[in-house]
């Protein structure tokens, strides 16, 4: 297949995935804890022997991971193998330790906490390190309402594909004379076609049955055209998923007047966009705090929250963990465990809907470890 | 500059534009005619869509060089590469109509998911990534230049305090990506921020800047923390779609275009509606709204308030709304309603 991102690891002698942690600054460990704690309760469904429809499920599991599912004790087939990112000079220059770049090769699979981003030092972002590292090139971002936590949008569920290496971040730029600049957005057709073609492979694994290329080649004929012919040919591989294009402009005027529309497609689109239109439908749910995200890379993807290091409540129990565990749960679905993920993100999702154990920054009064401990009861019984 | 009145009229270009255009602007031509405003007509029926319409687009071009002063709708682009760049763009290079002025206001009487918004985008019109300036450098990799200039930054961003002082608006944001592209917005955020302490540091006019991503999620959650926004021409076309969608969309935002020369009026976010086109289904308001931003410009204050007074109450009153306002009446519907108000 052309989709080098699809996952194909390989469980180990106990019989799980070997996944890299990072934990991250701030808030990250705090929110990494939770994220274990609730990995370590999740269980297999027990399989239904009266029905057929249990059965099936547990053939289609057992068929997919090659381990017959009969005991109902079974945990998320997932082992962690943590590390630390913390930058160390090396030749001069910032770089990752070697240990945790090894981690991720060999994995090809991380969860990753807020990195914060030493400002002033001559650093590279470690983001950015990560990001070139592994070459993350598609950045996933579904954005769905949480219910319980209201905003003026209740219908939101979109999920936006972005391009995550070239296009307005390419940083070629020069001054030609003192007050003129000219900036590069550098587009290629192999950058454009790797992640249309995830756009479609994401949509088709996920039961959705449109793509939708965002632009703006009316006026970036050539560049963002590119793009679309890129797309374009993509499309013709997956007769199945329906294909077509919309403006930037447009989208953004739709989204924000009403984004239920949108819940039956994946978008695709260049760097700068999908940078604006993910924070955008982020804004629609209420922010950064409940949103998820994916790199998918060639050589490995990266799991995250997007939201920061919130230093000004590390280490007092506060933090909410929601956008790491919905971030743990993208990838358990890129690992194609889905039941582990679908179980989880009930007991999550009907934690906060509930609204008696949720953090602060929902509007509730728990601590990190109340709501947690609330999900780890949900999933007990579920 | 004003443009000078003859036989006690002013001359202005009008230009319809696809889509939508005709029946708005008919609309606004009959509001006129019933009002007796001192404006004289000239129109060319320019269409992106066809092809020969370049001859007709220059005589446009050169009826706005004359008059100085145009109203206009919005000219179809093609997006294929075959197909001519955008003549709307072509339009504000060409007169170099710098400055684009959006009003976001919640309508009284029309709720939406966001309460009392109010706010102005001041955009650079003329370059970014607008430049058209493109080459394939090798099979398979194509690149587009974004020109920024002190020069131009400088303007805009005096435009955009002028704009708050003469509005009595209290803060500037600069909206900007300098995090990435650290040299073209780095330009554009500095330069704001010297202009704003060196020139404009005694008005009490606030600055501050934020991040365009960032801009447009605060946009949908906390919209009424902006006052004045100025910003590269790219992300003024993604924060006046986001604006109007918050008041009511397309259909009731109005917007112009300033330069040292020219003025040219028009929606405030630039949508040639092909879907409605033709069904007399269209929300004239903000073509209405434009042409009294245009009346006010040619200082004829009176009659613009007038229009523009009826208008407002037409939507509060909520009886006669367009299909995007969720209501039932055409555009002959509303323009009459309009017309009922002043006459
Ligand atoms: N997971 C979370 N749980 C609770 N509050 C949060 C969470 N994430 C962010 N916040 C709140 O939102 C605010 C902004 O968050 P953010 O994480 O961006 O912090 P930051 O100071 O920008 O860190 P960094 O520089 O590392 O990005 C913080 O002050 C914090 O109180
Ligand atoms: N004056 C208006 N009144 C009501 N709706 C409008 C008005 N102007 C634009 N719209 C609506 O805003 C949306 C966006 O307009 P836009 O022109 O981008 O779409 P379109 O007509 O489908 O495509 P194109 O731009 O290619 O003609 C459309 O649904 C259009 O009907
Ligand atoms: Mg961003
Ligand atoms: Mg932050």
């Amino acid at each position: 297949s052309t989709v080098t991102s699809t996952f194909n690891g390989k469980k180990g002698a106990d019989g799980n995935y070997l996944v890299t942690l990072i934990p991250g600054d701030g808030i990250g460990p705090e929110i990494a804890e939770s994220v274990k704690k609730i990995f370590a309760a999740a269980k297999r469904a027990q399989p239904y022997l009266g029905g057929v429809e249990g059965i099936e499920s547990v053939e289609r599991e057992s068929g997919k991971e090659g381990v017959a599912a009969h005991s109902r004790d079974e945990k998320a087939p997932i082992s962690w193998e943590e590390v630390d990112v913390t930058p160390i000079l090396k030749d001069g220059k910032t770089v990752i330790p070697d240990r945790a770049i090894e981690s991720v090769k060999k994995n090809t699979v991380a969860l990753k906490g807020p990195l914060a981003t030493p400002i002033g030092k001559g650093h590279v972002s470690l983001n950015l390190t990560l990001r070139r590292t592994f070459s993350l090139f598609a950045n996933v971002r579904p954005c769905v309402s949480i219910q319980g936590f209201k905003t003026p949008y209740d219908n939101v569920n979109t999920v936006l594909i972005r391009e995550n290496t070239e296009g307005e971040y390419s940083g070629i730029e020069h001054e030609i004379v003192d007050g003129v600049v000219q900036s590069i957005k550098l587009i290629t057709y192999e950058a454009s076609e790797r992640v249309a073609r995830y756009a479609f492979h994401y949509a088709s694994e996920n039961g959705r049955n449109k793509v939708t290329a965002v632009h703006k080649a009316n006026i970036m004929k050539m560049s963002d055209g590119m793009f679309l012919t890129a797309c374009r040919a993509v499309a013709k591989d997956y007769p199945n998923i329906a294909y077509d294009e919309d403006l930037l402009d447009r989208v953004c005027l739709r989204i924000a007047q009403d984004p239920s529309p949108y819940a039956d497609r994946v978008m695709v689109m260049p760097n700068l966009y999908g940078d604006i239109l993910s924070d955008l439908s982020a804004g629609l749910i209420g922010g950064l705090g409940l949103t998820p995200s994916g790199n998918i890379g060639k050589d490995a993807s990266i799991f995250e929250a997007v939201h920061g290091s919130a230093p000004d409540i590390e280490g007092k129990g506060l933090a909410n963990p929601t956008a790491l565990l919905l971030s743990s749960l993208m990838m358990l679905r890129h690992m194609g465990l889905n039941e582990f993920a679908d179980k989880i993100e009930k007991a999550a999702l009907t934690t906060i809907a509930e609204g008696k154990a949720i953090t602060r920054d929902l509007g509730g009064k728990a601590g990190t470890k109340e709501y947690t401990d609330a999900i780890l009861a949900k999933l007990a019984k579920l | 500059r004003l443009p000078s009145k003859f036989g006690g009229k002013y001359t202005v270009t009008l230009v319809p534009g696809d889509g939508i255009g005709k029946e708005v602007a008919d609309s606004v031509k009959e509001i006129f005619e019933s009002l007796k405003v001192p404006v004289q007509w000239e129109q060319y029926d320019v269409s992106g869509e066809t092809t020969g319409g370049d001859e007709l687009f220059q005589q446009a071009m050169e009826s706005l060089k004359r008059n100085k002063v145009g109203l206009k709708g919005i000219l179809y682009t093609p997006i294929d590469q075959t197909g001519h760049n955008s003549w709307n763009v072509a339009m504000r290079q060409t007169l170099d109509i710098y400055a684009s002025v959006v009003v976001c206001k919640s309508l009284p009487g029309f709720p939406t998911r966001h309460k009392d918004v109010d706010f102005a985008i001041i955009r650079e019109n003329t370059e970014g990534e607008y430049s058209g300036l493109e080459h394939q450098s090798f099979p398979g990799v194509v690149e587009s230049l974004k020109v920024s200039t002190r020069a131009k930054a400088e303007r805009i961003a005096r435009f955009a305090f002028d704009f708050a002082i003469k509005n009595d608006r209290k803060k500037v944001t600069c909206v900007h990506k300098a995090n990435i592209m650290k040299l073209g917005d780095g330009l554009f955020l500095n330069t704001c921020k010297r202009v704003a302490e060196e020139e404009y540091g005694h008005t009490g006019i606030k600055f501050d800047s934020m991040i365009v991503d960032n801009t447009a999620m605060q946009l949908v959650s906390r919209p009424q923390q902006f006052d004045v926004m100025v910003m590269p021409n790219l992300y003024g076309n993604i924060v006046s779609n986001i604006g109007a969608a918050l008041v009511g969309g397309p259909g009731v935002v109005p917007g112009c275009n300033f330069g040292r020369e020219y003025a040219l009026f028009e929606p405030g976010c630039r949508h040639v509606g092909k879907d409605i086109m033709g069904a007399n289904k269209a929300n004239p308001s903000a073509m209405i709204l434009s042409s009294t931003m245009m009346l006010r410009h040619l200082g004829l204050e009176s009659q613009a308030n007038v229009i523009a007074a009826a208008v407002y109450d037409v939507i509060q009153e909520g009886k006669v709304r367009t299909a995007d306002m969720r209501g039932s009446s055409s555009t002959s519907d509303f323009t009459k309603a309009v017309l009922d108000k002043v006459m």
